[in-house]
């Protein structure tokens, strides 16, 4: 039993392998950015539009909604990494339905380097919005006792984030494996339908502690007022 | 005893206990969490969307827990750095 398709090597060349990890990142790749650049070159503005660009625009219109709600500032400029994100992290669990493809995100490797992506996204979110002085004032808050204690957060919620996704995706992965040598034909497909819902609500949650994490580096000025505003506009739409 | 032996059953024992203790905290907490988002939401049936996002990130907080846990298990049993030492040597 393989507990992760960095084991799974289709290909090696010297000391460069080519493993299951990397071929399923990149086909997820492809297939977001292939659909993306077809239905976003025949783009309509008018009431009549093609199945695929109204997919597209609820997902555009709702992961703003999202990320509106949880910050309570304009989307605009989040939308591109959170938005990225959930659709990679969403996407690469969804597949798991096509036989014969295993989750990249069942591996350690993939999970890290996207919690990485999130560490260097706070700080780089934080000195555009508030200069690089008020960025590391947030870790002598509330006094400079809780720096240490600040700047371990910081380190382990990364962690966290790598391991929590990882960890649920190769629980999915493992649980259905011990169920197949156990129970074969029913119970392992149930399993698998749990595992399609624990994928989707993980792809929801890193993309919103991504942006939690992200609000908490950059919300403190604009705190007061877009909120209600955005709010209404919200809910009068 | 043995050394491979000790370890072996060392592993396995506390892989068990370790998911055995590590899934009864967040269980109860989940519990307790689910519970309150309920009443929640049947005084509150408007605020269910936000109720119901708070819960689910709340949720993955709680159960990461129990996953490290889990993943602690799995090192034991099917990636024992220990386990390789004793065994590499016997082996070659």
């Amino acid at each position: 039993m393989t507990i992760s398709p960095d084991n799974i090597v289709f290909w090696q060349w010297g000391p460069f392998a080519l493993n299951a990890t990397i071929v399923f990142t990149w086909l997820v790749m492809a297939l977001l950015t292939l659909v993306s650049w077809l239905v976003t070159r025949r783009l309509s503005t008018g009431t009549e539009l093609s199945r695929w660009q109204n997919l597209l625009e609820v997902l555009v219109s709702g992961i703003r909604d999202q990320i509106r709600q949880v910050s309570h500032q304009d989307p605009g400029k989040y939308l591109p990494f959170v938005g990225t994100l959930f659709l990679f992290i969403a996407m690469a669990n969804l597949l798991n339905i096509v036989p014969g493809y295993t989750a990249p995100t069942g591996s350690l490797s993939t999970t890290t380097a996207l919690a990485i992506c999130v560490f260097v996204a706070v700080p780089l979110y934080g000195i555009v919005s508030e200069g690089p002085v008020g960025y590391l004032r947030h870790y002598l808050k509330p006094t400079w006792l809780m720096l240490p204690f600040n700047v371990i957060g910081e380190l382990s919620r990364t962690i966290a984030l790598a391991v929590r996704l990882y960890g649920n995706i190769m629980s999915g992965t493992v649980i259905v494996a011990i169920l197949l040598s156990l129970t074969p034909y029913f119970f392992p497909v149930v399993m698998q339908l749990l595992g399609l819902l624990t994928g989707m609500i993980q792809a929801y949650i890193f993309a919103v502690l991504a942006m939690v994490y992200i609000a908490s580096a950059t919300s403190v000025r604009r705190a007061s007022d877009p909120p209600d505003a955005a709010k209404q506009s919200s809910t009068d739409q | 005893m043995e050394n491979i032996s000790l370890i072996g059953m060392v592993s396995v024992i506390t892989a068990g206990l370790t998911i055995a203790i590590g899934s009864l905290g967040p269980a109860l907490g989940e519990g307790r969490a689910v519970a309150q988002a309920l009443s929640a939401i049947a005084q509150q049936p408007d605020e269910s969307g936000t109720i119901t996002r708070t819960l689910f990130v709340g949720l993955a907080m709680i159960e990461s827990t129990a996953i490290y846990c889990f993943v602690v298990a799995m090192i034991l049993i099917f990636a024992n750095p220990f386990w390789d030492y004793v065994v590499a040597p016997a082996g070659g």
